[in-house]
Formats: C-alpha cells, structure tokens, sequence
C-alpha cells in the first residue's frame, strides 16, 4: 500500500448489517476493496470470495522439517557421529527419541506458521499501515471501495441504501 | 440485531454491553493511573522477587552448598517448586488450546490472563533447574550445538534432556499463540491512545489493520496452533513425570505418573487462574466479563481433575501393596506414617477433600469459598510434589544415609522470590495489555451476552447502545410493566396480529404471570398471551408442539426455545403448588431437564 489510494467507506453497526450489505454489493457488481471488523466475523469469507486460508498445509511442512531435523539429527549423532553406550542399550533408541521428535516437530510447526502468517500479512513490528478509521478497532464494520475501481456515486448510494451509519471519503 | 437469543445458556457477558461497551471497559485498566491497590501489589511482589534474586546470586556465589541438599537428597525444595511452577503453568494453555477446540465460550473471558499466567509460570519453573546444576554459568552445555568438544552431545535418552525441549518447546508455543491472541487487541488500545502511547502500541499491534483476510488467517493460525499445543500440553508434564517415572527409585517408578502428573497440572493450574481472576475481577472492575458462570466452569473443572488425582493416590497406594514389592510398600507406608505425614496428610485433604465441597451448587458459585478453596488446592499441590520428592529421598535403599530434609533460608528465598517474579510480572502485564481478550469477548457477545442469552435474555432493549444499567441476574417475575409498553411492538408475526394493542393490554388483566414459568421470558409470556393463552391452566392444557408452533410463527429467534416442561410447570402452578414448582424448577436448567 505505498501508493495513495482514494477510497470511499461506510461503517455499519452491526455485524448483521455488514454481511447483508456485502451480499448486497455482490449483487450490485459492486468490487469491494476491503471490509475491516473489530473481530473475525463469520460468513463473511465465502462472501468476499477469499480462498480458504493454506496456513495449515505450510504448519504441515514446517513441522515435517522438525520431524525430520530432531528425528534424522538424533540418529546420525547416535549412531555415527558419537556413538556412545548408555546402560547397554542400542545406539539407535527409536522409543527414547519420540519424546523430542515430537517436541520439535510442535516447534518447527509453531514459529514457521506464526512467521509465515506476520509475513504474508504484511505485519511486524514497526510496520505503520494506514488507519482508515480509528473506531474499526473499536466497534465499527467498515466496507472500503477503491475509487479508481468503482463509481463513486453508485457506491455511495450503495452504502446509504445497505444501511451504513456513516460514509467517508479519504486518501490513504 | 441478531438471531441468537436463549433463555437457556448462561449468560457469559454480563450488564447489557455493546461493542463499544466491551473496549472501553477492558482498555481502561491499562488508561488510567494505578490504583493503591495495584501499587501495593506491586511494591510487595517486587520486593518478594528482590530477595529471591539475592538469595540466587548467593547460591552462585557460594555454591549448591547453601541448600540443605546432600548426597541422598539429591532434590528438595528447588525441584518441588519446579514441578508445582510448571504445573500451574498447564492451565493456561489448556484453556485456550484444549477449550477453544471444543468450542467452549468461557474460555473467551479467562484464556488471555490464563496464558499470560502460564508464560509467566513456565519462567518460575525454568529457573529452578537452572540454579540447581551448580554451575549455572555453564547452562548451555544442555543444548545440542555443534561445539569444539568432539562435538560432545547431550544425552538424548535421558528424561532430563525431554524436559528440557519440552519445557522450551512449551514456553515458546504458548508466548506465540498468546502474543497472537494479542495483536489485534494492541491495535485496539492503540485506536485509542495518544502520542508516545500511539506509536508504543503500534509498534505491539504489528500495524494490524482488522483486514478481513487477516481475520481469517489469524483464526486458521489459532486454531492450528491449538490443535498442536493441545498434544504439547499433554506432552510437557508427561516428559516431567518422565524425570520420575524413568528412574529405579521406589514409590517413582510407577506408570501411573505420566496420566496422574497431567491432571494433578491441570488441577493446579485453575486453582491459580482462579486465585488470579478473582482477584483480577476485582482490581479492575471485570465481573461483567468474568462472570460466576465462569468461575463455576472453572470449578467443574477442579472438581473433575481433584477427583482424578484422588483416585490416583489411592492406584498408587493400592499396587504398592499389591505388588507385594517390599521397597514399594515401605515408601508408601513411610509417605503416610513416616517422617513426613504432615505433608501427606496436609496433600490429601487440600487435593482431595477440599474440592469436593464444589458438589454444591452455591459454594461452585460462591467467589469468597472458590478463592479460598483455590488457595488450598495451591498449598496441597506445593505438598503432593514435596511428598513425593523429599520423603522418597530421605528414605533410600541404604538406612545408614537416612535423614531429614528441610530447608535453608537460601533455598526459601528463592521459593519467595519466584512468587514475587511471578505476579510482578503479571501485575505488569495487567497495567500493559488488556487482561481480557477484547476481539474474542466481542465475537462471543450475540451468543453469550446477556441480553441474547440467559433468564433475562429478552428483557434489554434491543435498540442499539441504549444503556439502562438494567439489572442482570435479577428477579424475572417483576417486569410485567415494562412488557407491556413494548407488546405493540411484538404484535407482528404472532398468530394473532390482527388484535389491537389496546384489547392484549385488556387481555392481560386477570392472566397469570406466565414468566413464573421457566423458561419463559417477557417477550415469550407476550407471544403466549398473543396466541390466546393466557392463563397457568391454558398452557397446561396446551400441547408443547402448539407452543413450539406459536414460537416458530413468532420469530426465527424463537426457534431455540424448548417449551417441553412448560404445561408440566403451568400445572403445578395452576393448582397453587408453588412448592412443588420450585423443586421442579432447581431440577430444570432454563426450563429444560438436564
């Protein structure tokens, strides 16, 4: 978002209301830029088409990776590495390495999915991204159109028709 | 609004809040300035943690030799509070991994303080092992690097070294999931604040924007990072019991351990969220959002996992005379008569006597003898880890190094000092971030406020944002005027619209107060009246599929009620058997058996 964007915005009150007007503005062929809510609303993806989020499959990958890190990494040290003789017990003790396996494949999954989620969303710390009204945090539904991509005055007969309490305009 | 109401649920949100509501009253504690109260806290907790710290720094300076520690008593005080820290540390993780999996709401209004409590927990608990090597400096000998020794590697086959992945794997799951949680509430605080504070907590939030992708993706994230920290969970205090469990030590080497060390960690845990919360609520003015509906869950919950750890007790007691293994029997036998009976004594009565006063209802629901009671879980936790750990020790293979332990002023002052790490930390954390998790409270709201659920469900208005300060548990029965100024308003889609709000006022007059009837609020009685029934002996009379019927006609927020029990109660109440209504009435919960 480094470029200034001229949107127009309504905030509802209501998570109700904001489902049925983006209902509305599929219906109207209307192109929503975002909707921000103060909390995830349910029903609301399959309304703005968003795939269903792949974060699980990358949390797979990345606890395969610490499966077979501590897994491979404990059978190598044992066994070629520095073999040592632990109460005569074999070298390669596939029951007594479950433990950290598994420990370590929790880890791997864990911060490879919380890093991956803050980089695809363009989130860290330090990161300003513009505030487009303050109360969205708060306890407004708020549905945003890019004017370069939709008629300003269609869509602003659109949000007052829905229901929207207020309707802004603003450069971000 | 919307379409969820239930006079059935237990209402989670308390006091007729709005959105608006909810983020004023949970980003406040952190706007204003301390209260006494907070001050206070604090003073003492970082004194407590000010003479632990010097009582570590003498242990490193001086040497293990400043704990009552000696060759046969290998363990005392330092791996007792050890286990007790990392046991409390289970709760929080458990509330938000294991409850969010099971789609329990109350977890919404404890799971942000539980897990800061949990993190905060762990870091007591990591301490101890720390210290007690000796040489602490040298600490990091413990992780598998690549070193110019050989490279020598640590033992991978030893329990000592799972713990150590365990208790990191843990610590760094659960400070990911509930910094996750608390981004997006960040960027509520920051929405809020002013200058220095703004760019603070916009540094906290991430630059979170409330994005509808992000939303999704951050649900994804949690409800992944739950379905793997519900297994770590489980894991973390079984490789702690593994420490135990694994060794030729009589009255240790039981595989009982690994079930009984995983409730008696979660049993310990709630008594501490609830010592916390209780307190929390009342610091901060939270009884709207950590409601006794809560505090009641949580003490199901001590109930269940008391009653596992008691039954453990008694398995262990049991194969130690089964077995007819000598050494097993005496540590046992010397648990309980030896030496060291207080402690026994003092951990069976604190962890399996106590809770069980929660059978009853009003103490379940009583904060003075849940908070009480939560205290004593605590100390008999500190016990059951002492029993078996010094009284195990002092009392080995070879009579001749028989002694008794008790502990030094070091080892105490450190004991203090975690305490006081502990809540100056979580006093910190209450001052910084909100204590309750704001985005989730409010994604809970249409389901579990009180007024779309619960006995006084209907009775709010439902025009947006107006505050009434109505009263929210109280008595159902005394509404009837406030009904009536809104039966205009539910005229339409009952099956007798076509009356005149003048004639149901009319009607109403010599009718029965069907709201005696549970299960039956103000807008319910008003429908009834509506479809022409008007008296107890009408509803009586009246098949529960008419009612359901009349209910369905009457609104799709209606559909949820369950008229069942209601011609059954009209007809106790028709022929003046009100004691009898009564005694049904405990037996229902919102007007349906249970």
């Amino acid at each position: 978002m480094a470029d200034n964007k001229n949107i127009i915005y309504g905030l509802y009150n209501d998570e109700v209301d904001l489902l049925k007007a983006v209902k509305e503005a599929n219906g109207d062929h209307l192109e929503i830029m975002d909707v921000y809510t103060p909390f995830p609303v349910h029903g609301l993806d399959p309304l703005l088409g968003l795939a269903e989020s792949r974060l699980h499959i990358a949390g797979f990958v990345y606890g395969t990776i610490g499966f077979l890190t501590a897994f491979l990494g404990m059978s190598w040290i044992f066994t070629k590495d520095w073999p040592i003789i632990f109460g005569g017990k074999p070298h390669w003790a596939v029951p007594a390495f479950i433990p950290i396996t598994f420990e370590l494949t929790v880890l791997f999954a864990s911060i490879g999915m919380v890093v991956t989620f803050y980089i695809i969303n363009g989130l860290g710390p330090g990161v300003v991204n513009p505030t487009i009204d303050l109360r969205i945090t708060d306890d407004k539904f708020c549905i945003a159109f890019d004017k370069s991509e939709v008629d300003s005055s269609k869509v602003e007969s659109f949000l007052k028709r829905s229901g929207a309490s207020e309707i802004h305009s603003k450069t971000i | 609004m919307s379409s969820h109401d239930s006079p059935i649920r237990e209402p989670l949100i308390t006091g007729n809040k709005s959105y608006h509501d909810i983020t004023v009253d949970l980003v406040s504690p952190t706007e204003r300035p301390p209260s006494p109260a907070w001050i206070v806290g604090i003073i003492i907790s970082i004194t407590l943690f000010a003479f632990g710290a010097f009582c570590i720094a003498w242990t490193i300076w001086n040497g293990i030799g400043t704990w009552n520690l000696n060759r046969t008593i290998g363990w005392g005080w330092d791996i007792t509070n050890f286990v007790w820290w990392i046991g409390i540390g289970h709760a929080g993780t458990l509330i938000s991994a294991i409850l969010l999996l099971f789609r329990q709401k109350w977890r919404t209004g404890v799971n942000r303080a539980a897990e800061a409590m949990t993190i905060f927990a762990v870091m007591c608990a990591a301490l101890f092992p720390g210290i007690h090597v000796g040489r602490a400096w040298v600490v990091f000998y413990f992780f598998p690097y690549p070193n110019t020794r050989g490279p020598l590697w640590p033992n991978f086959n030893s329990p000592l070294l799972w713990d150590l992945f365990a208790i990191s794997t843990y610590f760094t799951v659960s400070l990911l999931f509930w910094y996750t949680g608390l981004v997006p509430d960040f960027a509520t605080v920051r929405d809020r604040a002013k200058g220095i504070r703004r760019k603070i907590y916009n540094i906290l939030s991430f630059g979170w924007t409330g994005s509808a992708k992000h939303w999704q993706r951050w649900e994804a994230l949690c409800l992944v990072l739950a379905g793997i920290a519900t297994p770590l969970v489980l894991s973390v205090h079984t490789i702690v019991s593994f420490d135990f469990a694994t060794s030729i030590i009589p009255g240790w080497h039981t595989t009982i351990f690994p079930p009984y060390f995983v409730a008696g960690a979660i049993f310990s845990g709630f008594a501490m969220v609830l010592t916390l919360m209780i307190i929390t609520r009342k610091l901060f003015n939270l009884q709207d959002y950590i409601t006794i509906a809560h505090i009641e869950s949580m003490n199901k919950v001590i109930l269940v996992t008391g009653t596992i750890v008691g039954v453990a007790y008694l398995t262990e007691l049991f194969i130690a005379w089964y077995s007819g293994y000598v050494y097993e029997q005496f540590a046992f036998f010397n648990r309980a008569a030896g030496p060291y009976w207080w402690s026994y004594f003092g951990m069976m009565f604190c962890n399996v006597i106590s809770p069980w006063i929660f059978w009853v209802r009003k103490y379940r629901r009583s904060v003075a003898i849940t908070f009480f009671v939560s205290i004593v879980i605590n100390i008999g936790m500190w016990f059951e880890r002492f029993v078996i750990i010094a009284t195990t020790l002092a009392r080995d293979y070879l009579p001749s190094s028989w002694s008794y332990y008790s502990p030094t002023w070091v080892e105490m002052g450190i004991f203090a000092g975690t305490i006081g790490l502990f809540f100056t930390l979580y006093l910190l954390f209450a001052r910084v971030a909100p204590v309750v998790a704001i985005a989730e409270v409010k994604s809970i709201l249409k389901s579990s406020g009180d007024q779309y659920a619960g006995p006084n469900a209907h009775k709010h208005s439902h025009s947006d944002h107006s505050h009434t300060a109505a009263p929210t548990m109280s008595s159902q029965y005394t509404e009837v005027s406030n009904d009536l100024s809104t039966a205009s308003g539910m005229a339409a889609g009952t099956t007798t619209s076509a009356a005149t709000s003048s004639s149901k006022i009319q009607s109403t007059v010599g009718a029965d107060d069907l709201k005696k009837i549970e299960g039956i609020g103000p807008k319910i009685s008003e429908i009834l009246m509506n479809g022409g029934i008007n008296t107890f002996a009408q509803l009586a009379d009246t098949n529960p599929d008419v009612i359901k019927e009349m209910l369905v006609a009457a609104g799709s927020r209606y559909q949820a009620h369950d008229p069942g029990t209601w011609p059954e109660q009209a007809a106790l109440a028709r022929d003046g058997k009100w004691d009898e209504l009564e005694d049904l009435q405990d037996r229902l919960d919102g007007g349906k058996y249970v």
